[in-house]
């Protein structure tokens, strides 16, 4: 547990002096962690600004040009109705990015106080919190979130719901394990020591520690959340038309695939390039971590 | 001085046990030790012995599934094991402080050395954010870390091992505490880093009147640093002197036997064998009757099964667990050096 440099930083401890550091921290990350944030910064700024920067509106209709392919005028070319695939990709972008922001992120929080405070305490406590992060680790995942759109109906409103119910659980099994190795150590026990609450253990001193891999792991969580919306919204059970998800377009462009093979392909791509971002990031920045702790 | 006849921590009839699937085992079995205020005391014994979890006990930090089954613990009068959670909380912040064997692990990586004294600082004194950052300063100037400015900006990864554990005593000692409590705090640093991080503790003790509670398995550190030492096996206190009484006449086959086994340079280049002590520690799951050295010791007589361990005067200051004494009046052991282990 040498160095945290790598991930310190989000958690964000020590205001009064953390800016001079602030350069080191992006320029010690390995190259492909560098690429992979740059994809993300850039499909997450194209979500983000798609009101202003998609040429045409998500669903508007221009029924002299319908599919036409990629062009000057038409990046990501036109689908069946005319409407242009880019625009309609960049707000799909947006849309799935928020959602996977959403249900990635704040049981990421969840689940890493979870796991801190079952590692913490330990005994019965520990007991208790594992067995029901076992209980929903062993729930079959993409039949909860069918389940739950089952009942609230179609929509992102199911992901919304079902996702997190079960989301939290790994985080907090990732963060039991390594808080049964931190509170061995010995700042842990100088924090009771010196007098400190439990509570401010937790929260301050253990939790910058075990939020590092939990970050990183949540890199690959986030592509698994964005394929699952995408696979929902490919089967009809995501947002529904005429709003746009990078897995309805996909769904819709799959039928003309072999005569306008951009309609599907091209949003694909975009999935694609978020997964290998993400996994680049995710990889550059565990390989971070090691060479930290090999220091 | 009649105040300072009080002692500022007392230890009586102490017994930790750990519960284990095959019944519990006694760490320290009945052991006790008085500090004066500002006092260095040693605590000197093999692995096992229990000096730890003694010095441990103080701040009630036995390591789970370990308790305190018996005995007193009282810091200037007041009980510390009848001390509810906030009472506890209030007299680790405040009354004692520790610092640790391993510096490495012993600071958070994440906080800047600096942030962490001025952390404990607001949280512990209750001093506001400019004020703490003054004080952080100061308290690493005294603990010896030069250019504190700039170094209170470091990490602890960016420090040496020396470097660190003086950060831990500027931490554990913050608060003014008045008694430190060093769980083997040199053991691993090298030789001349050893000596100065002692020469730090012996500093700060006289000039803030601190007592410390110093553990430690070489005898050279004790003698050293510390005005008294106790001498721990198998549980229970064998002697306790001041340094230079142990030296002049250890009274306890034990320390005895201890102080022999030590190397001497002047034995350099003779072919003489080193004295060792004969068997093995004490079993912590066996309960033997009478004395626990007995089985190791030169100078047994069968009256030893029917010795308490209870500590005996042996001059005002000097106490010891053996009653047979066959070195009273016998004269000087050798005298120890750094370096000399247990």
């Amino acid at each position: 547990m040498s160095t945290i440099d790598v991930l310190a930083e989000p958690s964000g401890p020590t205001p009064a002096v953390e800016v001079r550091r602030r350069g080191r921290i992006v320029r010690d990350l390995p190259l492909e962690a560098k690429i992979g944030a740059a994809m993300l910064v850039v499909l997450f700024l194209a979500g983000l600004l798609a009101p202003l920067i998609a040429p045409y509106g998500q669903n508007q209709l221009d029924l002299a040009n319908i599919f036409s392919g990629p062009s000057g005028s038409h990046l990501f070319g036109t689908d069946g109705t005319g409407r242009d695939v880019f625009s309609r990709t960049l707000y799909a972008l947006r849309l799935d990015l928020a959602i996977v922001l959403a249900v990635t992120y704040p049981p990421l929080m969840v689940g890493v106080l979870v796991g801190a405070v079952a590692g913490y305490f330990g005994g019965i406590v520990d007991a208790v919190l594992a067995r029901i992060v076992d209980t929903m680790i062993a729930f079959p995942f993409m039949i909860l979130v069918i389940a739950v759109i089952a009942i609230v109906g179609p929509g992102v409103k199911g992901v919304l719901i079902g996702v997190p119910i079960v989301a939290w659980a790994l985080y907090a099994r990732l963060a039991r394990s390594e808080m049964l190795v931190l509170r061995e150590q010995q700042f842990m026990l100088a924090t009771t020591a010196l007098g400190y609450s439990k509570r401010r253990a937790i929260l301050r001193h253990a939790l910058p520690n075990l939020l590092r891999s939990s970050l990183i792991y949540s890199t690959l969580d986030m592509v698994v959340n964005l394929l699952l919306l995408a696979s929902l919204a490919y089967l009809g059970l995501g947002a529904q038309p005429p709003n746009a998800e990078l897995g309805s377009i996909i769904s819709d462009g799959q039928s003309t695939l072999l005569s306008a093979w951009w309609v599907a392909t091209l949003p694909g791509l975009v999935v694609v390039l978020f997964g290998i971002g993400a996994g680049l990031l995710g990889d550059g920045l565990s390989d971070g971590q090691l060479r930290g702790r090999l220091q | 001085m009649t105040a300072a006849a009080a002692p500022l921590l007392s230890i009586d009839g102490l017994r930790v046990e750990f519960d284990t699937r095959h019944g519990s085992v006694a760490g320290v079995r009945n052991a006790g030790v008085t500090m004066r205020r500002g006092e260095i005391l040693g605590l000197v014994g093999e692995t096992g012995s229990g000096k730890t979890l003694m010095c441990r006990s103080v701040m009630r930090l036995i390591p789970r599934p370990g308790r305190i089954t018996a005995g007193r613990v009282e810091f200037e009068g007041r009980d510390v094991l009848a001390m509810t959670s906030s009472e506890l909380r209030s007299f680790r912040a405040h009354d004692v402080g520790m610092i640790y064997q391993d510096p490495f692990s012993s600071l958070n990586p994440v906080f800047r050395i600096g942030n962490q004294l001025i952390e404990t600082l607001r949280v512990n004194l209750g001093l506001g954010k400019a004020e703490a950052h003054t004080r952080a300063l100061e308290l690493l100037k005294d603990v010896g870390i030069p250019d504190p400015e700039r170094r209170s900006l470091s990490y602890p990864h960016e420090f040496s091992g020396g470097m660190r554990q003086r950060v831990m005593i500027a931490l554990a000692t913050a608060s003014q505490p008045r008694l430190l409590l060093a769980d083997e705090p040199t053991t691993a640093l090298d030789v001349t880093t050893q000596a100065q991080i002692l020469d730090l503790l012996t500093r700060l003790s006289r000039e803030r009147q601190m007592a410390v509670l110093l553990v430690s398995h070489d005898f050279g550190v004790i003698a050293q640093v510390c005005d008294r030492v106790a001498v721990m096996y198998g549980g229970y206190i064998a002697e306790t002197a001041p340094v230079a009484a142990v030296y002049r006449g250890a009274e306890h086959p034990y320390t005895r036997g201890l102080l022999e086994s030590i190397p001497r340079i002047e034995a350099a280049g003779h072919a003489t064998r080193l004295p060792t002590i004969r068997g093995v520690p004490p079993d912590p799951n066996e309960s033997l009757a009478g004395c626990v050295y007995k089985p190791r010791c030169p100078y047994a007589l069968d009256s030893c099964d029917q010795v308490s361990m209870a500590l005996e005067p042996v001059s005002p200051d000097h106490t010891t667990a053996c009653p047979v004494r066959p070195f009273h009046g016998a004269g000087a052991s050798q005298t120890p050096h750094a370096g000399a282990q247990v």
